[in-house]
């Protein structure tokens, strides 16, 4: 590490964020450095996000960002000041009634080990959102930017298509 | 996997941000999408002293029409092109390729321009861009200044952009009418770096024969490549498959690439004839429904 | 997913108790489900630990260096810093890790926690960081200076092989770690007088485990109690107490393991014990403060086992017939910079025949140190390359002699009628290698139904006349599992009325809670929901093996079912006495035991607790009734049970890319009786993705000099569900003689024919090329170069 004449890279540089983290205005004083993930695992104590690469592949990490699927390993914390950012632990809603993916995750049995599963069900969040997901191969693409090492996703694939059912009642779809 | 310490700077106006890189210059780099640049950050593989985030500097976050084209600044996301109506229509070949650049969660933080100032030889923007024949708009304190793509991209992850100067957009100027394009890309699996990738644009002549080409091609040079010796061999004519497989030939011949742990340097040289195969087919199909 | 029970429905190894639904057999939803869905799951790093220091480790950048000084003085002063240690700083730890699995003919090396004076792999660590956190330890790490004297190093067993090769480890004359052979009936003279003969060299690549958690330790010290508490990401708590014992000279029951209740993923690597496992509960102690560290990707890259790299020089004779006369195997086998176990060789040793019946074998390991990362089980461990090594020899056989493929291993096929079948060789443990059970040519006949063979060759022969390039391969295969020495459970009536299992076996994923709740369920007659599953914590229960080789359902899962009737007898004696009724005439009814079925005649398990575990002090028991409801069962198979199972996949290779595309996939599998369907269907997916990526993308690099060259994940491809293709399964149950519950493993079967079924598929699609893949993983890249190779000739 370089050194710098200014003595300012200690590492223990810091800066406030204010932040809404699953609706909850949150207030930190955190390292500059410090990644969006480590700051939800760490210091919000939100443990739910994972971290599997810090190089944005596997996708453990995904949370929302202004409602956008993000990985918060390739954020700063810092950058989520003034942002609204929502995790697996507000999915479900407040009574504890589980969202439709989470609901047809454990129907299918799409997960195993479940340290893939806040980051997959994130991204499928933000998919059904946009829209019905009604082929195999869509559901395929929807789950392509994550990485799951236990189910081989045959579950999560049929997971998907339920949930794009029971959100979209309408829309036709592969899966009955 | 986590970052070295630095200074964060987080400017809220084109000026402020080239102020702070005028005077951080060469120690500083600019953070966008940082769909890149973090990942280099957590392997401590780059190391700025200070980093001048601009997600909070005004004004750049939408596309807008210029005078005879469009005009992407430099905090528009990749998700927003590819889903913008507008430069769909207009530009095929923009939701053609970044469709195949990574995944929507890295798209939706990574931005167009980050990926050009960032020039990955394996990237699909910077190919596209030069297709395009594309104006990078480039600022410092210092003024500002026009590159054509061909200029702009000069060497892995090396552009023309000197420490103090900012990327603030990029320019594409309308096709001319009787102008197809295509895209056509090969990748290990959906989402990864390709192993090479051609782009192309081709305008039509009244009697159907190709009057204008760009045939640009990646993973193949430390640079986007022209493959200007099938270029030759289309002009003046019409892409039958004939004319189509002699400049699959030429693009081969062209190309001098380097083999790596993914890739022979032959089977590259291979992937971009076919490839350049598959697009001029596509435009050739399409002129000819045209 | 479609699946389809082919053979009887599973045989139900417990009598259920009438009027209750039996849970053995059952799809039971998961009870680990709600709390991984909504962000409440415990992994290693969610751990609470206020203050915890964290660690990171200084590792050689040299695949082999001998270590001429480190100066810590700047990262030392580096404010945050809590302690920097090197080898030479910790003699206590200067201990050789033993090999898991040894051999007298092993020439072991030592494996040191953090080596001292000499390097052997890149990553291997130099020195531990401890600081207030993982950003300050990197940054204190990047400040440590190691001066090196770097040594030429070797990363390919042909290259450790070489006459003239640089040796791995100064003290041998060569790199040769061990060399074994075993040989049944009269090999070379087969091989001298067979009709037929025909030899390949096949090379797998290296791969490694990749559970999405990394590895990872916590631990801390109780100065008071002197009681040491080490949280590992491993999959057997047991084996990493005694470890620790052993390096640290504590008594055992200071020493205690609990493994966080969630894990995420082990496949292998965290069944091993590593240097740092050793480190950190050591600096932790001399700090008295507690300590974590958890692996990052980018050193899971360089310094967690991996598996697979073998090379096989494979040679068969066969009659017109294709009757297999002889196989001989000889296989160089990459051990990596040290011998962390045997075990994965040793296995593809006597995988080698699989499912077929050979009067002659020779079956030869060259184990070889390299410049690498050392070896270790990832699932399928050893198995995959056996089976590549013999199924594609099959195909071989059936092209050279113009028959069809899955006649051929037909012909050959052990009977249904000949198990238990004594194969010839001797297994790991010295005892002849015997198949318990199976029914190999029912099952590949009911997959070939399922994969429609003929039409799909027949549409195969319409694609290439159109001139696709079409393939279809089988690949069979046997999986010993159930493996010794034992497993236990622990099973008590809690102080709340609920029947606790404890077990010693952790799970990665598998659904333990839900699974020994099921088998507890069936064993007491009693209903699921009063039963808890506690797991992986050496203070619940003495012994344990862990979770490894597709072995606990067998080991774990019988001890349960010993346990659990033997619980219910205990709980019933109680009951007959409060009750005064005959034990023969009580049942379960939701949590109370009722005589005769009369509600009116019942005791509740909370009052049965009352009495029985926790007593009236000072007054004397009722007569009849035993103090404390406890049973603690190990269970120990006499010897491997054999799963087995048979691939089906018809591929298409783009002629113009080498692209290769999975059109259909079929496993048929027999893992014996299914505690639960769901999550054994689970398991086999979840191993076929794991060998789609053997087959078709995973292969660490490693350039000459040791260097590794795919170190991230845009370098290490994995699957992902683009890429792994809808399955078809095909069931078939054989019960295991060898258990009461009549179960096999499960786990790693999705995985190990895959390499050699598509490796099979693609040969067959290149056929009109007469183009040969033996190099897996099969790129692209490497499809073009073989149709080049062959149009060239
Ligand atoms: C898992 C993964 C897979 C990926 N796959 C692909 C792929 O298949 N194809 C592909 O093309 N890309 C891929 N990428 C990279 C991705 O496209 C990046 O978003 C893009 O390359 C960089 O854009 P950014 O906005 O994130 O830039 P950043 O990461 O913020 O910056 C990248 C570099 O450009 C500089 N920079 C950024 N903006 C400016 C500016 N306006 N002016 C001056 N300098 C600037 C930065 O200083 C830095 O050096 C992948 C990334 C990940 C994490
Ligand atoms: S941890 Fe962020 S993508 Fe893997
Ligand atoms: S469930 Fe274990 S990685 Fe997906």
């Amino acid at each position: 590490m370089p050194e710098s004449p200014s003595g300012t890279r200690t590492g223990h540089e810091t800066q406030v964020v204010r932040t809404t983290v699953n609706g909850v205005e949150r207030e930190a004083e955190v390292a500059t450095r410090l990644t969006l993930a480590d700051f939800l695992r760490h210091e919000l104590r939100l443990t739910g996000t994972h971290v599997g690469c810090e190089h944005g592949v596997c996708g453990a990490c995904t949370v929302h960002v202004d409602g956008a699927a993000v990985r918060s390993c390739l954020m700063l914390a810092v950058q989520a000041n003034g942002r609204r950012v929502d995790t697996v632990e507000g999915l479900a809603g407040p009574d504890g009634e589980l969202a439709p993916i989470q609901e047809a995750f454990s129907k299918h049995h799409a997960l195993q080990c479940g340290f893939c599963t806040s980051g997959f069900l994130m991204s499928v969040a933000e998919a059904l959102k946009e829209g019905p997901i009604e082929t195999e191969q869509a559901a395929r693409e929807v789950l392509g930017g994550n990485i799951c090492r236990c189910t081989g996703y045959a579950g999560m694939v049929d997971a998907v298509l339920e949930a794009s059912q029971t959100s979209y009642p309408t829309a036709k779809g592969e899966h009955a | 996997m986590k970052p070295r310490p630095f200074t964060y700077l987080a400017p809220t106006s084109v000026d402020e941000a080239l102020a702070a890189l005028a005077e951080h210059s060469f120690d500083a780099k600019v953070l966008a999408g940082g769909q890149s640049l973090a990942p280099l950050l957590n392997f401590r593989m780059a190391s700025p002293e200070y980093l001048i985030d601009i997600n909070d500097v005004a004004g750049l976050d939408r596309v807008r029409r210029v005078d005879g084209g469009w005009h992407i600044p430099a905090l528009v996301r990749q998700r927003t092109v590819e889903r913008s109506p507008e430069l769909r229509a207009a530009f095929p070949l923009l939701p053609a390729a970044l469709e195949q650049v990574a995944h929507p969660q890295i798209r939706n933080r990574g931005t167009v321009c980050g990926s050009l100032a960032h020039a990955d030889p394996a990237a699909e923007l910077p190919t596209v861009m030069t297709a395009l024949d594309a104006t990078m708009r480039v600022a410092s304190v210092r003024g500002e200044r026009e590159v054509p793509a061909e200029e702009f991209f000069q060497f892995h992850f090396t552009t023309s952009l000197e420490d103090d100067e900012l990327l603030v957009g990029v320019t594409v100027d309308d096709l001319p009418p009787a102008t197809s394009t295509g895209f056509a890309e090969f990748a290990p699996r959906h989402g990864d770096f390709a192993l090479a990738a051609v782009a192309g644009v081709v305008t039509r002549a009244s009697d159907g024969a190709v009057g204008a080409v760009r045939l640009v091609a990646s993973g193949v040079a430390a640079r986007p490549q022209r493959l200007t010796a099938a270029e030759k061999v289309l002009l003046g004519q019409r892409p039958t498959p004939d004319v189509v497989g002699a400049a699959e030939r030429a693009a081969r011949g062209e190309v001098d690439p380097t083999g790596d742990i993914h890739a022979s340097a032959d089977y590259r040289r291979h992937l971009v004839g076919v490839l350049a195969r598959r697009v001029l087919t596509t435009i050739a199909e399409e002129g000819d429904h045209a | 997913m479609t699946a389809e029970a082919i053979a009887e429905a599973p045989v139900r190894p417990v009598e259920a108790t009438p009027g209750k639904q039996p849970m053995i057999g059952a799809p039971v939803r998961r009870r680990e489900d709600r709390r991984l869905i909504t962000g409440q799951g415990r992994y290693l790093d969610d751990l609470e630990l206020p203050g915890a220091y964290e660690a990171a480790f200084v590792r050689t950048p040299h695949a082999s260096a001998r270590i001429r000084s480190i100066d810590t003085t700047a990262a030392a002063r580096l404010p945050g810093v809590i302690g920097i240690w090197t080898g030479a700083d910790l003699p206590e730890l200067v201990k050789p890790i033993p090999p898991k699995v040894s051999n007298p003919l092993l020439r072991d090396m030592p494996r040191y926690p953090l080596p001292p004076e000499r390097v052997h792999f890149v990553g291997e660590p130099v020195a531990v960081v401890v600081a207030e956190s993982r950003y300050v330890a990197e940054d204190a790490v990047e400040l440590i200076e190691v001066d090196y004297e770097v040594l030429p190093a070797v990363s390919s067993t042909t290259a450790a092989l070489a006459p003239d090769a640089p040796r791995v480890h100064d003290e041998l004359d060569d790199n040769v770690a061990i060399h074994v052979t075993q040989v049944a009936g009269e090999p070379e003279e087969a091989l001298r007088t067979a009709p037929h003969r025909l030899s390949e060299r096949f090379v797998i690549a290296r791969g490694g485990g990749h559970s999405m958690e990394c590895r990872g330790v916590a631990a801390r010290y109780d100065v008071g109690t002197g009681q040491l508490t080490v949280w590992p990401s491993t999959q057997s708590p047991h084996y990493t107490r005694n470890m620790l014992a052993y390096f640290y000279g504590m008594d055992e029951d200071d020493v205690r393991v609990v493994v966080p209740r969630d894990s995420g993923g082990g496949f292998g690597p965290k069944a091993q014990f590593h240097g740092e496992d050793a480190v950190i509960p050591y600096v932790a102690m001399l700090l008295r403060h507690p300590v974590k560290w958890i692996e990052d990707r980018s050193e899971n890259f360089v310094a967690t086992m991996m598996e697979r790299n073998q090379v096989h020089h494979v040679e068969v004779g066969f009659d017109d017939d294709g009757k297999l006369i002889v196989v001989k195997n000889v296989f160089e086998h990459d051990q990596g910079a040290y011998c962390a176990g045997l075990q994965v060789p040793m296995i593809t040793l006597s995988t080698l025949p699989g499912q077929y019946r050979i009067p002659n074998i020779h079956t030869e390991l060259i184990g070889c140190y390299t410049n690498m990362v050392p070896t270790s089980s990832v699932r399928g461990a050893g198995r995959p390359q056996a089976v590549v090594a013999m199924e594609r020899m099959m195909d071989r056989i059936a092209e050279h002699l113009g028959l069809d493929p899955a006649e051929v291993r037909l012909r050959n096929m052990i009977r249904a009628d000949e198990f238990p079948y004594k194969v010839g060789l001797t297994f790991r443990d010295g005892s002849p290698l015997t198949y318990d059970s199976g029914d190999f040519p029912s099952l590949t006949k009911a997959v070939l139904a399922r994969f429609d063979y003929d039409g799909e060759r027949e549409r195969q022969a319409l694609a290439r006349s159109a001139g696709r390039l079409v393939g279809i391969g089988l690949g069979a295969y046997v999986e010993g599992c159930g493996l010794g020495p034992y497993e236990g459970a622990r099973l008590r009536l809690t102080n709340d009325g609920t029947v606790l299992v404890t077990l010693a076996a952790t799970p990665l994923g598998q659904g333990y809670e839900t699974i020994y709740a099921q088998i507890a369920s069936d064993a007491m007659g009693l209903d699921m929901e009063h039963i808890a599953v506690a797991t992986g914590d050496t203070s619940r229960i003495p012994f344990g093996q862990g979770s490894f080789a597709s072995r606990t359902t067998v080991t774990a899962g019988s001890a349960t079912l010993q346990a659990g009737r033997e619980l219910r007898e205990k709980i019933f004696e109680v009951a007959a006495v409060l009750l005064g009724a005959p034990a023969e005439e009580l049942c379960f009814q939701g949590d109370r035991v009722c005589a005769g079925g009369d509600p009116g005649r019942s005791v509740s398990l909370r009052d049965i607790v009352q009495v029985s575990n926790i007593g009236k002090h000072g007054i004397t028991m009722p007569r009849g009734v035993p103090a404390g409801i406890e049973v603690t069962s190990y269970f120990s198979p006499e010897r491997a049970s054999y799963a087995s199972g048979i691939h089906a996949a018809t591929v298409e290779v783009d002629p113009d890319t080498g692209q290769i595309k999975i059109l259909r996939y079929v496993i048929g599998h027999d893992c014996g009786n299914v505690i639960n369907p769901l999550l054994v269907d689970g398991q086999v997916l979840g191993g076929f993705a794991h060998g789609i990526g053997n087959a078709l993308y995973e292969e660490s690099f490693y350039d000459d000099a040791g260097q590794p060259q795919s170190a991230s994940y845009l370098d290490y491809s994995l699957p992902s569900a683009i890429e792994v293709p809808k399955v078809e399964l095909v069931h078939q149950f054989t019960p295991s003689p060898l258990n009461p519950l009549g179960v096999k493993g499960a786990g790693e079967g999705g995985t190990i024919p895959v390499p050699a079924t598509i490796a099979n598929a693609v040969e067959d699609a290149l056929r009109p090329f007469g183009a040969r893949i033996t190099s897996l993983p099969i790129t692209p890249a490497k499809v073009f170069a073989a149709m080049t190779a062959t149009n060239h000739r």
